[in-house]
């Protein structure tokens, strides 16, 4: 296993998580994007060493050949999270002609609760004062 | 043999392609897919009978010997789950058609429908992680698309958030993938299961720690539900019914399948046991602060869920028994629930509790329905959630976790009373503030609701009561599938041949 590409994939990932927490919508998707080439990366880390020649085109010969199991999974993998990041950019673009913005909005139910709850919490502050 | 495992999947994906062929022809789209998902339920009963009188069923696709190739099993688990939930499918597919509006004018209805019946038989049917995988995403891409089908703006902004959360769990899965892999070398299922007991102890925990993290996300698992509630209630009824009826159980399967199968060594029971706990009350006390059918709904899919992780955490024949017939019994249970949601929304236009009201005189059919569901999932006797309760809580007596067994009866308690709030608010009394629909019609006349979705939902209910009525046999299927579950040596057997 090679410490640069490990390196790469905890960069990948740090990088990635990090544009998830943020509040706007395209910073998000792109730390999603982020994420799955961590991920995609990290079958090729498992996959074995690098350098192996490939199982097809008659270059194996006598020597190990790369695990193409690992790169086949990979292949699978980011064709699913291109698709799936279309679709995220698709919607992030309604939301924006709806809203006119790019952040992402809280749950109004949620808000109305927490409304309740805060109203609660500070009349029983009021009396125990 | 291999057609009966094959076509629960490449019929409907099949069908799907010919749908997006009939595009805008509403009535070849209808045709297409009753069909497609009835032969799929015929298939899966005759599947079901196989798997009870032969034992496990499997297939190579593609003819690649076991490790390598695209695996298919089948055990009376699997099949189990197969046959309820393809039922499901089918019953949500005619109420959605009944429904005005729903596939009308949205011509992409039927084909994502299909796709989305394809990913969860194909999920329940791989015996392969990485087709889990790929199952999982073939299930949720049709999500995504039908949550947020019409594009209004509640529906984009919850449907932002459960997409996002559900993109970062399927990149945890990848990532989960890629590590069973570096450390056995393998993504067949029956094959991990026999690799995966040579590795380290504290490997295997990783392991199975993080697989359960994964599919704990898409189970709504304590504390991970946070995307259900808020998601779910803002799509159309067919679409929320069968998201919850199903979604949310194919998570719980993999939980299931992956803790018995690929760790037999491995039980981290007191962890299973703490978040079901947590899960149980949560969504409970989380369902009685709504004011709204759907939302009450939702939490309580979060609370049902905790029980088939309590189940599961003992560990046991009987607490897994009890979990697969709770799993059955739930999925069409929950699904009723959601449909006789839709029936008060079509009739009166909203599903919060002070704007609808007295429905008891205007649709005591509703009312009947709601009942019989309700009361099923809160475990009145003789229903079929009383006896999938009793199962998973003398399991929990007879392994002794009394404290995990109190809370789960305490939150029975606390369903039935958030079912009598919907009960209060929605067939009993006045409507405080009644929407435009339920005023335009005379006070006491019945509501207009269309007979499909009527039929659709009387079936579900129907389905409910069989599996209580049938409650010896199936319990006693539940149980046969538990001890292949607790001795994995049938399955890995049938697979490696």
């Amino acid at each position: 296993m090679s410490v640069v590409t490990a390196l790469v994939v905890a960069v990948l990932f740090g990088a990635g998580v990090y544009l998830l927490l943020q509040r706007t919508l395209s910073r998000i998707i792109l730390g999603l994007a982020l994420l799955a080439h961590s991920a995609n990366l990290l079958l090729m880390v498992v996959s074995g060493p690098a350098g192996r020649p490939p199982i097809v085109g008659g270059f194996a010969t006598g020597e190990q050949v790369a695990d193409p199991l690992p790169q086949a999974l990979a292949l699978t993998a980011i064709v699913i999270s291109f698709g799936i990041t279309a679709f995220l950019l698709s919607l992030a673009y309604r939301s924006w002609v709806l809203n006119r913005n790019d952040e992402v909005e809280d749950d109004i139910e949620d808000r109305r609760i927490a409304h309740l709850a805060g109203d609660e919490i500070s009349r029983w502050w009021r009396r125990t004062k | 043999m291999s057609a009966l495992l094959t076509i629960p999947v490449i019929v409907p994906l099949a069908a799907a392609a010919l749908s997006i062929i009939a595009y805008g022809h509403r009535n070849i789209q209808r045709g297409i897919g009753l069909t497609a998902i009835s032969v799929v339920l015929i298939d899966a009963i005759l599947l079901l009978v196989r798997v009870e009188a032969d034992g496990v069923q499997s297939v190579q696709v593609g003819a690649w010997a076991a490790p390598f190739g695209i695996t298919l099993v089948a055990d009376l688990f699997s099949s189990l789950m197969l046959v309820v939930s393809v039922a499901t499918i089918l019953a949500v597919l005619v109420f959605a058609i009944g429904q005005p509006g729903v596939d009308s004018g949205q011509p992409v209805f039927h084909p994502v429908y299909l796709v989305m019946a394809a990913g969860v038989s194909l999920s329940f049917l791989t015996g392969d992680l990485f087709n889990l995988f790929v199952a999982y995403e073939m299930t949720l891409a049709s999500s995504y698309v039908l949550l947020t089908l019409g594009g209004r703006r509640e529906q984009i902004r919850s449907g932002m958030t459960y997409v996002i959360i559900n993109v970062v769990a399927s990149t945890l899965f990848v990532i989960g993938i890629a590590w069973v892999y570096g450390a056995t070398g393998t993504v067949n299922l029956a094959d991990l299961s026999v690799k995966i007991a040579a590795l380290p102890d504290g490997v295997q925990t990783a392991l199975s720690l993080f697989l359960f993290l994964v599919f704990g996300i898409k189970a709504a698992i304590f504390p991970l539900f946070f995307w259900l509630p808020d998601a779910y209630p803002t799509a159309r009824t067919p679409v929320t019914a069968v998201f919850a009826g199903l979604l949310t159980k194919v998570g719980v399967y993999s939980i299931v399948r992956t803790q018995t199968l690929l760790f037999p060594e491995t039980r981290p029971s007191t962890i299973l046991l703490t978040f079901a706990g947590f899960t149980m009350v949560v969504g409970v006390l989380g369902a009685i602060a709504q004011n709204d059918m759907k939302r009450i709904l939702s939490f309580h899919i979060v609370s049902q869920i905790g029980y088939m992780i309590l189940g599961l955490g003992l560990f046991t024949v009987s607490g897994i028994a009890g979990t697969v017939y709770f799993i059955v019994h739930q999925i069409p249970v929950k699904t009723a629930l959601f449909l006789t949601t839709g029936l008060v929304e079509e009739g009166t236009g909203s599903t919060a509790l002070n704007r609808v009201g007295g429905l008891i005189r205007r649709a005591p059919l509703v009312a009947g329905l709601f009942l019989l569901a309700s009361m099923s999932l809160a475990g009145i006797p003789p229903l079929s959630g009383f006896i999938g309760k009793l199962a998973i809580l003398e399991a929990g007596f007879s392994a002794q976790t009394y404290l995990v067994v109190g809370i789960a009866l305490a939150v029975s308690l606390f369903t039935l009373f958030s079912m009598v709030k919907i009960w209060n608010g929605v067939f009993w009394g006045a409507a405080e503030d009644p929407p435009a629909r339920l005023a335009s019609i005379g006070p006491d006349s019945p509501l207009a609701i269309p007979a499909a979705m009527n039929g659709a939902t009387i079936a579900l209910v129907g389905l409910t009561l069989a599996i209580a009525l049938f409650g010896g046999p199936i319990y006693e299927l539940s149980e046969r599938a538990a001890q292949s579950l607790v001795d994995p040596s049938a399955y890995v057997g049938a697979v490696l041949g």
